[in-house]
C-alpha cells in the first residue's frame, strides 16, 4: 500500500509543484500546532487563574524582552497561547461546518439529480432560495434570536456548535449543485443502466454506484469550503456574532486587538491575523493544486 | 511521377517522467503528386500521430525525435512554428473525425471560410467569398450564398463534414490528411463522403493520406496502403495487392478477422491484443501474437523490406 | 411457425418528451400564447417475434431507434404504447418483485466497455452484485465459485477478480461485461452494439465468444448493430429500422441476397468491403429528425422510387412469398 503510494502519479505531481508542497507544509505545521496546543502553549487562555492582568499589553519579546514571545493582549493573555487555542477553534468550526454542508448537500444533490422531475425542481428551488441569503444574514438572524433566548452567558456555552450549524446550513447549496451536476452526468452512463437491468433499488444505485463516482469534485470544493468556513467564522467573530472573548477563535482575537491597533498595541491583532491569512491561503493553494491534478483535461493524452 | 511527400525514418516519442515512449517508430513512406495513401491500424497503432507529425502538430509531451518530412523541397520537421503555419492549412490541409474540431460553433460558415482564405491569400473580402462559394459548390452544397450565413449547428453531421472538406479545399492544397473522416458517420453518409473525397482528389490532383481503422474504406479509396502496428509500418504496398494477398502475419490476421472473410461460423481471430506503448516486446512487436514467431523475431527488430510478392513487409519469416 | 416465441413485441411505440418544463413549452405565436411540445418519435409501431435460440439483429443508422428498442425490451424504458410478452406472459406492465423472474432471465450487454463497468468497483464486486441480489440464499463460497466459473468461460482469468476495470483492455472489459450478464444464467441477452467500440482483431474475439456462449448455453440474442457485415455473419434473422419504423425483416440469407426495401438496398450497397468496387446507391438528402416525422412512408424523402402514395399513406408491413416482411408501397405494388 505504502509502496503503491510512493510510486503513484499523485505523489509525483505533488512533489513537482513547489507551491503545493509549501502550502502543505505550512498547513501541516498549523494543524499540528492547533492539535497539540495544550502541550505547546505557555498558559491556558481559558483558565482565568493563569492570567495576570498586570501582564496586559506587553510587546513581543524582541521589543520588550519580556517572557511572552508574541506579547500579550489587554487581559494579559499570552498571544502565542491564544493563537494556538484560537486556531484550534477556527479549524474545528471550519471542518465541522464543512462536514455538515457536505452531508446536507450530497443527500440533496444525489436525490435531486437521480430522481429528476418534480423532486428535482423542488429541491433545486430550495437551494436557490438558500443561496440568496448570505451566511452572515443567517448568522445574524439566528444569533440574535439565540442570544435573547438563552442570554449572553448561555450563548457562550453553545457558541461553537451554533457556528458550525449556521455556517453549515448556509453553504450546503454549493455541494448540492456540484453533486447534482455530476450525478446527472454519471446517471447517463451505461454502468447505471446495467445496475437497473439487474433490478437494484434506486437507493442502492444512488449510494453504491453513483455516489462514489461523484466524490472527486466534492473533494475539490471541500478544500475551498473549509477555507471559506474558516473565513466566515472569523468574519462573524469579528462582528461580535461568533465566539465569545473568553473562548477566542482567530476572528475574535483579531477583533479583541483591533481597538488597540492605533494606540500602539499592534501585535494583538497582527499575529492572529497573519495566522488566519496563512491558514486560509495554504488551504486554498492546496485546493487549487488538487483541482488541477484531478481535472482530467489537464493530464490526459 | 514526382514525389510530393517523402517521410524518412520518422520517430515520434512521448516524454514521460524519466523515460520516453515511442509512439511512431522509424516510419518511412513516400507519396506522389495526386496519389492516395491509406494509413491503417487499430487504435494505438500510431497512425494518427504519424499524420499529425507530418504537419508538426504533435501535442506535448510528444515530440519528433528523429527523421525528416520532405515536402516542397523543405524538411517540415525542422521548420519553425511560424513557417509551419504557412504550410499548414495552405499547402497541406487536415480533416478531422469530428467536424466541430474545425468549425467554430459561434461563427457563421462564411466568416470562417473567408477568414481562412484571407489568412493565406492576398485577396479582397469579396473575392474570398467567391472562392468560398466555389468550394461549397464543389462539395455539392446547394445555394452556397445562403449557406455562408448559417452556423455549424444548422447543418447535419454529413453536411458539416462536407463543409470541413470545402474549408480544406479553400487554399487548393497539394495534400489532404484526413484522420478518420467518416468514423462518426453512418454508412450511407460515409459512402457519400468517400465518394466526394475520391472525386476531388482526381479532379484537383490532390494527394490524400487517409487515416482509418477500416480496411474496407481503404480498399475502395486509396492506391497505396501502409499497415501500422504498435508504432511501426509492418506492411506497405499497392492497396489491391495488400488486400488481396496480404503478406505480414498481422495484415493477414486482420483481413481474415473480418466477418466477410469467415468461411465457417467462427471468425478467424488474432489471439491477444496490441501491446500498449510501454510494453512493446523486444524484437518484432507482433511476436507474442504471431504464429510464425521464431528465434530472430524475439531478438531483432525486422526492417521493412521488399518481399517476393512485391509489397514491403517487416517480417523475418517472409521471403 | 406455430411455436410461442420467446419474446413477442407487439406494436411498440416509444416517444420521448423533450420539451422541458412548462415555462419552456410556452411560446408566443400569432398574437397568442401557445404551448409547444416537442416529442421524439424514437420507436414507431414496431412488431417483432424472437424465437428461442435464435439471433435476431436490428440494424439501422444512428437515430433510427434501435438502441431505444433494446432498452424498451429489457425494461429500462417503459413503452409509450404496445405490449411485450415473454414466453406468452405480458412483461411491460410489471414492476418491482413481479418483474424479478424476468430480470434473471433477460440481461443486457452494453456498447461502451469503458462506461458500462463502474470504475470504483472491483471486478469481483461487479460480478457478485447481481448474484447476491437475486440469489441471496447462496453462500459466499457458492457465489465465488459461480463467478470464477463464468470468468473462466468468458476468458478472463479468475485470479484477476480483485482488479479494477481500468486495469483491463477494451476487449477484456467487454468480456467482463458479458460475464456480468451471464452470472444469473439468463436465457435471453440484449446486446446493444457490443463490439462497435472495439478494434477489428478484438471484435472477432468477442463475436466468437458470443457465438460459443450461445451454443453452450442455448442463448437467444437480440443483437443491435450498425455494422452490416457483422450482422450478416452472426444473425439468423435481421430487422432493418429507419426512423423508428420497421422497413424489412427477413432471414439473414434472404436479406443480404435479395433485399427488397429500397432503404435496405441502399444500406447494403454502402458497406465498404475489401475487393469490391465502389458502386453504391446514392440517396438524396439527409435523415429527417425523429421530432417531426415525414408524412406517409418515413423514407419517401430519400427514396429513389417514391411516388404520391408514398408521400401520403403509411405503408403496412406485409409478408412476401419469400417470407420477408417488407413495409413498402413499391414492393407491394410490384414496382420495385
Amino acid at each position: 500500500m505504502w509502496k503503491k503510494f510512493r510510486e503513484s502519479y499523485f505523489l509525483y505531481s505533488f512533489l513537482r509543484d513547489p507551491v503545493a508542497v509549501g502550502s502543505f507544509l505550512i498547513l501541516l505545521v498549523l494543524v499540528l500546532l492547533a492539535l497539540f496546543a495544550p502541550l505547546l502553549a505557555t498558559q491556558n487562555p481559558y483558565d482565568g487563574s493563569a492570567i495576570d492582568i498586570l501582564d496586559a499589553e506587553i510587546a513581543p519579546r524582541w521589543i520588550s524582552h519580556g517572557k511572552f514571545i508574541f506579547g500579550t493582549d489587554v487581559q494579559g493573555r499570552d498571544i502565542w497561547s491564544t493563537i494556538l487555542y484560537g486556531a484550534r477553534v477556527s479549524l474545528l468550526i471550519g471542518l465541522g461546518a464543512v462536514a455538515l454542508q457536505a452531508v446536507l448537500g450530497i443527500v440533496v444533490g444525489l436525490v435531486s439529480g437521480y430522481k429528476g422531475g418534480k423532486i428535482d425542481s423542488i429541491l433545486m428551488r430550495i437551494t436557490d432560495v438558500q443561496l440568496s441569503f448570505s451566511s452572515y444574514m443567517v448568522a445574524i438572524f439566528f444569533g440574535a434570536i439565540l442570544q435573547t433566548a438563552v442570554g449572553v452567558g448561555g450563548y457562550a456555552d453553545i457558541a461553537l456548535p451554533f457556528l458550525v450549524f449556521v455556517i453549515g446550513i448556509s453553504e450546503w447549496p454549493q455541494y448540492a449543485r456540484t453533486v447534482r451536476a455530476s450525478v446527472l452526468a454519471e446517471k447517463k452512463k451505461e454502468y447505471v443502466e446495467a445496475a437497473r437491468v439487474i433490478g437494484l433499488k434506486p437507493t442502492r444505485i444512488m449510494w453504491r454506484h453513483i455516489l462514489p463516482n461523484t466524490l472527486t469534485p466534492v473533494l475539490v470544493i471541500s478544500t475551498v469550503q473549509v477555507a471559506n468556513a474558516v473565513m466566515s467564522e472569523a468574519a462573524l467573530s469579528f462582528l461580535g456574532l461568533g465566539m465569545p472573548a473568553n473562548q477566542p477563535s482567530l476572528g475574535s482575537l483579531i477583533k479583541s486587538g483591533f481597538t488597540y491597533v492605533l494606540s500602539g498595541s499592534w501585535w494583538i491583532t497582527l499575529f492572529p491575523g497573519l495566522v488566519l491569512v496563512l491558514l486560509v491561503l495554504s488551504i486554498n493553494l492546496l485546493g487549487d493544486w488538487l483541482r488541477d491534478f484531478l481535472n482530467p483535461k489537464l493530464y490526459k493524452d | 511521377m514526382d514525389t510530393l511527400l517523402d517521410v524518412r525514418n520518422l520517430t515520434v516519442k512521448f516524454a514521460l517522467r524519466d523515460s520516453a515512449l515511442t509512439a511512431v517508430n522509424n516510419v518511412s513512406f513516400t507519396l506522389n503528386r495526386g496519389e492516395r495513401l491509406g494509413l491503417v491500424g487499430e487504435s494505438g497503432a500510431g497512425k494518427s500521430v504519424t499524420g499529425f507529425s507530418i504537419i508538426n502538430l504533435v501535442s506535448k509531451p510528444g515530440f519528433i525525435a528523429d527523421g525528416s518530412v520532405w515536402f516542397d523541397g523543405r524538411d517540415l520537421a525542422t521548420l519553425s512554428q511560424e513557417e509551419m503555419r504557412k504550410v499548414r492549412g495552405n499547402r497541406i490541409s487536415m480533416i478531422f473525425q469530428d467536424p466541430m474540431m474545425t468549425l467554430n460553433p459561434v461563427l457563421t460558415i462564411g466568416t470562417q471560410m473567408v477568414e481562412t482564405v484571407l489568412a493565406h491569400r492576398n485577396v479582397s473580402k469579396a473575392e474570398a467569398e467567391a472562392i468560398a462559394m466555389d468550394k461549397l459548390r464543389k462539395v455539392y452544397i446547394n445555394s452556397p450564398e445562403k449557406r455562408l450565413k448559417q452556423y455549424p449547428h444548422e447543418f447535419s453531421g454529413g453536411m458539416r463534414q462536407r463543409i470541413v472538406i470545402a474549408i480544406a479545399l479553400l487554399t487548393d492544397p497539394a495534400l489532404i490528411i484526413a484522420d478518420e473522416p467518416t468514423t462518426a458517420l453512418d454508412v450511407t453518409i460515409q459512402a457519400e463522403i468517400m465518394d466526394l473525397l475520391l472525386e476531388l482528389c482526381r479532379t484537383e490532383d490532390m494527394g490524400l493520406i487517409l487515416i482509418t481503422h477500416d480496411l474496407g474504406v481503404v480498399s475502395q479509396v486509396t492506391q497505396k496502403v501502409a499497415v501500422m502496428y504498435a508504432g511501426s509500418i509492418v506492411e506497405l504496398g499497392e492497396t489491391e495487392q495488400v488486400c488481396s494477398n496480404p503478406q505480414h502475419p498481422y495484415t493477414r490476421g486482420l483481413i481474415a478477422a473480418l466477418p466477410e472473410a469467415a468461411t465457417g461460423s467462427r471468425l478467424n481471430q488474432i489471439p491477444g491484443s496490441m501491446p500498449n506503448l510501454a510494453e512493446i516486446p523486444v524484437g518484432c512487436a507482433f511476436n507474442n501474437r504471431c504464429e510464425l514467431g521464431k528465434g530472430a523475431c524475439f531478438t531483432t527488430v525486422p526492417q521493412l523490406e521488399r518481399k517476393q510478392s512485391g509489397v514491403f513487409a517487416a517480417c523475418h519469416e517472409l521471403e | 411457425m406455430g411455436k410461442t416465441p420467446l419474446l413477442h413485441i407487439q406494436n411498440v411505440v416509444k416517444h420521448f418528451d423533450i420539451s422541458g418544463g412548462l415555462l419552456d413549452q410556452l411560446a408566443f405565436s400569432g398574437g397568442k400564447i401557445v404551448r409547444n411540445r416537442s416529442v421524439v418519435h424514437a420507436v414507431n409501431n414496431v412488431s417483432l417475434d424472437i424465437m428461442e435460440g435464435e439471433t435476431l439483429s436490428v440494424v439501422g443508422e444512428s437515430g433510427c431507434g434501435k438502441s431505444t428498442l433494446a432498452r424498451v425490451v429489457i425494461g429500462l424504458y417503459p413503452p409509450t404504447a404496445g405490449e411485450i410478452h415473454y414466453r406468452g406472459q405480458r412483461m411491460d406492465n410489471l414492476q418491482g418483485t413481479a418483474r424479478r423472474p424476468f430480470r434473471t432471465k433477460a440481461q443486457m450487454v452494453f456498447q461502451d466497455p469503458y462506461a458500462s463497468l463502474n470504475p470504483r468497483m472491483r471486478v469481483r464486486q461487479i460480478l457478485e452484485e447481481p448474484v447476491r441480489f437475486h440469489k441471496p440464499e447462496l453462500s459466499g463460497d457458492q457465489v465465488r465459485e459461480k463467478i470464477a466459473e463464468v470468468m473462466d468461460q468468458v476468458g478472463i482469468n479468475p485470479v484477476w477478480a480483485e482488479r479494477y476495470p481500468h486495469e483491463f483492455s477494451g476487449g477484456q472489459r467487454q468480456r467482463i461485461s458479458i460475464a456480468r450478464a451471464l452470472v444469473l444464467d439468463p436465457e435471453f441477452i440484449v446486446a446493444d452494439e457490443p463490439i462497435s467500440a472495439l478494434d477489428v482483431s478484438i471484435q472477432a474475439q468477442v463475436l466468437n465468444l458470443m457465438m460459443d456462449l450461445q451454443e453452450q448455453r442455448n442463448l437467444t440474442y437480440l443483437f443491435i448493430s450498425h455494422d452490416l457485415s457483422v450482422v450478416e455473419h452472426i444473425s439468423d434473422r435481421v430487422a432493418v429500422l429507419y426512423l423508428g419504423t420497421l422497413c424489412e425483416l427477413a432471414t439473414s440469407e434472404e436479406l443480404f441476397e435479395n433485399p427488397r426495401h429500397p432503404y435496405t438496398k441502399a444500406l447494403l450497397s454502402a458497406i465498404p468491403r475489401i475487393g469490391k468496387g465502389f458502386q453504391h446507391i446514392k440517396l438524396s438528402g439527409d435523415v429527417p429528425t425523429p421530432i417531426k416525422l415525414p408524412t406517409g412512408c418515413v423514407f419517401h424523402g430519400r427514396c429513389p422510387n417514391a411516388n404520391d402514395r408514398c408521400r401520403q399513406e403509411v405503408p403496412v408491413a406485409r409478408t412476401l412469398e419469400s417470407g420477408s416482411v417488407v413495409a413498402c408501397h413499391g414492393v407491394e405494388e410490384g414496382r420495385i
